[in-house]
């Protein structure tokens, strides 16, 4: 890209202006602090999510679980035992690295659907062995007092706004990760996985490898997040580990775009807002929000920034492929290679 | 020994309800090739609207699951028009998310219409009966006895009947069945139809037993997926013999074993069939 002025880059400058003022504009607004905090911490999750679904075309149900242990392993890590956050992160990080990558030998063994139950099954177990636990766990009445992060010099991170920021640098790391993945052979190599397994190996994909790799890479991302998300909330229970939090994370990067690298953060940003938005009646908030899913993946199965990039990648090439099918599998498939090789936002 | 016999036969009646849920979801998967993970949303709307002519209509047990049964024919009908039948060209991810969106759906319709807590039904049928000196409930025995009805009838329709024959033309080879004059489409309609209301009948039957809630559903949900994967997706009997197998096993685990272990023993059987058989039991060849 040559050109000075690229929508792309305009769009990343904007979130990443948003995000930057969020807390000076917010002005001592607390809660809505803390709302934006925790969603950075799911917003590193859903980039993993992006990694292996977006990506490599695999629906992974165990994103909730793997999260869980990371969110678990630094809650029991500062409280029980007493460790300090760092040395506590940096083994959730790894334990959900090598977990995922061990998981991944026997999980990527299956295809397609036996895949998404697999890996439900396994986030299944993972929630159960929380919920379950009590010696270890303390099951259903959680863990309280979990630490802030200890601070360098002057950054004291019990400060929220302190806290926020560093949140959203772990958040920039995922981001650039999900980028420099995308700008890079692996990435394309993982998209041809997503659009045929059998051609990919037919070129000399390792598909084995490749997928199990971005399988670990995205374990490692939710046990980032849940690392960062228990020392947000302070008090954690069974629920962060739960099935419904993977379908969360899934409504998030469907509404943001699939395998794109801003998706995960304005997806996750936006239907937090919703859910703040129907707090009142939260329990009814999916009578709204489930059809919202279904028309999302029929009429839009790539999301905002999928959609924006469509958009832009058709006015730049008119003409090329403007006269395809947006909606339509075959077109979309067809269109997203032109746009997925040239644009990397 | 008492106890032994008193746990065979509840697993038994178990695996009745887990039968008549988990061949709904087998011939979907069969007819349409997509895992129906709002299976479990379907089989608690179920219990719910069973519930609702019961004990707010108040018509009779058997003509309140008969009623049940048709208006979730009518909305498994509903859902595969409005939402599987516009993916049925998308990668199989779409199907999945879609259908956890309709989980959501359904759950949030039950808790407006009926509130977050749990509901009890209370079965005309009461009494037990003694065998070999364990307590037979009565509700368990016609849980068996209609499971192996509606089974009789089942394989009846489909390998008897015109219609019934054509949702197995369409497992066999959907194009194949195209070009002799079979609409995959009504098939499909047909299929989600009748899934819905073998939910429906199967919640009908153990609703007296266990407490209602919109959440009744999920747990059921993964142990059905446990089943077909057992028995071989898109297979009948293998989702017979996965359901009573399954039940088995878990309510003999939580009594011998502890009940969060019979909790987690369907997913312990996913999670080790798959790792053994990558692509389950008895796995037939896939059509793709």
């Amino acid at each position: 890209m040559t050109t000075t002025f690229s929508p792309q880059r305009f769009g990343t400058l904007l979130v990443a202006l948003a995000l930057l003022l969020a807390p000076l504009t917010l002005g001592g607004e607390e809660y809505v602090l803390r709302v934006l905090t925790v969603g950075a911490t799911y917003a590193i999750a859903v980039y993993g999510m992006n990694l292996i679904l977006g990506l490599t075309g695999q629906l992974s149900l165990a994103h909730g679980g793997f999260f869980g242990i990371g969110v678990y392993v630094v809650g029991l890590l500062t409280t029980d035992y007493d460790w300090a956050f760092w040395p506590s992160l940096a083994v959730a990080v790894t334990a959900t690295a090598v977990g995922g990558y061990v998981a991944g030998v026997v999980a990527l063994r299956t295809h397609e659907e036996y895949f998404a139950i697999f890996t439900m099954a396994m986030g299944f177990i993972i929630f159960l062995v929380i919920s379950r636990w009590e010696s270890v766990t303390h099951a259903h009445s959680g863990v309280s007092g979990v630490k802030f992060p200890e601070g360098f010099g002057a950054f004291d991170f019990s400060e929220p706004t302190v806290m926020y920021y560093l949140v959203l640098l772990f958040l920039l790391g995922a981001a650039y990760v999900t980028y420099a993945v995308r700008r890079s052979g692996i990435g394309r190599t993982l998209v041809a996985i997503r659009t045929s397994e059998d051609l990919a190996r037919s070129i000399g994909v390792n598909v084995g490898l490749n997928k199990q790799l971005a399988f670990a890479a995205s374990t490692t991302l939710a046990g980032l997040g849940g690392g960062l998300f228990a020392a947000v909330q302070g008090f954690v229970g069974p629920s962060a580990a739960g099935i419904d939090l993977t379908f969360e994370m899934l409504m998030f990067i469907l509404v943001g775009g699939l395998g794109t690298v801003l998706g995960p953060v304005v997806g996750t940003f936006l239907v937090l807002f919703l859910f703040e938005f129907f707090q009142d009646f939260e329990a009814y908030r999916f009578l709204v929000l489930g059809p919202i899913i279904v028309v999302l993946v029929i009429f839009a199965p790539r999301g905002i920034v999928g959609y924006l990039n469509q958009f832009v990648g058709r006015v730049r090439s008119r003409g090329a492929n403007g006269s395809r099918n947006p909606g339509g599998p075959r077109g979309d498939r067809q269109a997203e290679t032109t746009t997925d090789v040239k644009e990397a936002l | 020994m008492t106890l032994f016999i008193q746990q065979l036969f509840d697993g038994l009646a178990l695996g009745g309800v887990y039968c008549l849920a988990a061949i709904g979801l087998t011939l979907i998967f069969g007819v349409l090739r997509i895992p129906n993970l709002a299976h479990g949303a379907l089989y608690m709307l179920g219990a719910y609207v069973t519930y609702f002519f019961l004990v707010t209509v108040g018509v009779p047990y058997v003509a309140a699951i008969g009623l049940a049964a048709v208006v979730l024919a009518l909305i498994g009908v509903l859902l595969e028009r409005l939402v599987f039948h516009p993916l049925r060209n998308a990668p199989h991810t779409h199907h999945m998310i879609a259908a956890v969106g309709a989980m959501f759906f359904f759950q949030a319709v039950a808790q407006a219409l009926w509130g977050a807590d749990f509901r009890r039904m209370d079965s005309p049928i009461s009494g037990s009966v003694t065998i070999f000196g364990a307590q037979i409930s009565w509700q368990r025995i016609v849980i068996v006895g209609t499971a192996v009805i509606v089974l009789a009838l089942l394989t009846w329709f489909i390998k008897r009947s015109i219609h019934g024959q054509t949702i197995e033309a369409i497992e066999q080879d959907r194009t194949g069945s195209s070009l002799v004059g079979i609409s995959p489409s009504r098939v499909s309609m047909l299929t989600f139809g009748l899934a819905a209301a073998l939910a429906t009948v199967a919640a009908g039957l153990v609703a007296p037993i266990n407490l209602l809630s919109p959440t009744m559903g999920d747990a059921l949900s993964l142990k059905v997926f446990a089943i077909i994967i057992l028995g071989g997706l898109g297979s009948l009997p293998g989702a017979v013999v996965g359901g009573f197998a399954l039940a088995l096993a878990e309510v003999m685990t939580s009594t011998y074993v502890s009940a969060a272990a019979g909790e987690g023993i369907a997913f312990v059987v996913i999670v080790l069939v798959l790792a053994i058989r990558p692509t389950g039991l008895f796995a037939r060849a896939v059509q793709r």
